[in-house]
């Protein structure tokens, strides 16, 4: 793997470095299909350009003869964007877009697992596509809110009747959001934290 | 008409994750440290001459505090391969980490509260 000479790294902007108080860090993950608004999102509501993190998997080959061990791999690279919020001088928020088909599960594992919740973003045109990731999202016992990104060609679909397609129970929420306004993002973000909020139990 | 309705998902044990690839670099042993994409990593010390390049370019980066994932953007290197070296920069103490905060079973108000506060300045 080729390495570019640490002079040639482009750390953080001078304005986008951290305070040495930044010392607790939350994430959120942003998941939906191609072209639903992930990035768009991410980057109206992050306070840096997003950045792009890559994730490598293997897949054994399956059938095929195990003489040639290199051979009987493939290998697959995917990249993931992601924004960040300085909430305070402690705490900072991070903001994970991530393809949500299921070829792309794998890179799930480390990046659920602590994540606050999810934001599921719909697009109307493709419903299909957030079938499969509303029931893994289910099964891993993540909570999440459904965000419809409003597309000006996008059928428009009746909460109640999103709600019944999606088969979701009352309580998650689904919202209407335009991914390139910050305020609206930001809303997004809001009602995911008081649907937390309401799961959680009081600090005893 | 039929409009489209998602099926409830039955749960499959066969449905395992794929294997992931892991690039072990330097003497490590293959253990690793426990790192998340939002473990926060500060530099506790300058690059020295005999550490390798990807680890003094972690050094200088992380002189303020920088997230994995961040470094892993910056480095233009897979995640697997920035915790690679994170681990060898924390067993030699060239570094100090930050466990991300969790969600826990029951997840915590306050902090819920807390990031309700953050957004709302935005």
């Amino acid at each position: 793997m080729d390495f570019r000479s640490s002079d040639t790294i482009t750390g953080p902007r001078s304005e986008d470095v951290l305070p040495t108080t930044a010392t607790a860090a939350v994430k959120v993950v942003i998941v939906g299909g191609f072209g639903v608004g992930k990035t768009t999102m991410v980057g109206s509501v992050s306070e840096i350009r997003p950045l792009t993190t890559e994730e490598t998997m293997t897949q054994a080959g399956v059938g095929v003869d195990d003489n040639a061990g290199v051979e009987s791999k493939t290998s697959t690279t995917v990249a993931m964007d992601f924004g960040r919020i300085s909430l305070s001088e402690e705490l900072i928020l991070y903001l994970f877009g991530t393809p949500g088909q299921e070829r792309f599960w794998f890179l799930w594992n480390g990046l659920f697992e602590g994540a606050l919740g999810a934001v599921v973003l719909l697009d109307t045109r493709r419903l299909q596509v957030s079938f499969d990731v509303i029931g893994r999202l289910e099964e891993r016992g993540v909570p999440f809110v459904v965000a419809v990104n409003t597309f000006p060609d996008a059928p428009n679909h009746p909460v109640e009747a999103l709600r019944n397609a999606l088969d979701l129970p009352e309580e998650v929420p689904i919202i209407d959001c335009d991914a390139r306004l910050r305020t609206s993002s930001r809303d997004v973000l809001m009602t995911l934290m008081r649907y937390l909020h309401s799961l959680a139990v009081p600090f005893a | 008409m039929s409009a489209p309705r998602r099926e409830r998902r039955k749960a499959d044990p066969a449905l395992s994750d794929p294997e992931r690839l892991y690039v072990i670099t330097g003497d490590t042993d293959g253990e690793r440290a426990a790192l998340d994409l939002v473990t926060m990593v500060v530099a506790q010390a300058e690059p020295s001459p005999t550490v390798q390049p990807e680890q003094a370019a972690i050094l200088r980066l992380c002189r303020a505090p920088l997230s994995v994932a961040e470094i892993s953007a910056y480095l233009s290197l897979p995640f697997s391969v920035v915790t690679s070296l994170l681990t060898e920069l924390l067993a030699t103490e060239l570094i100090e980490s930050r466990a991300p905060i969790v969600r826990a079973a029951l997840p915590d108000r306050s902090l819920l509260e807390a990031v309700m506060h953050g957004l709302q300045k935005l």
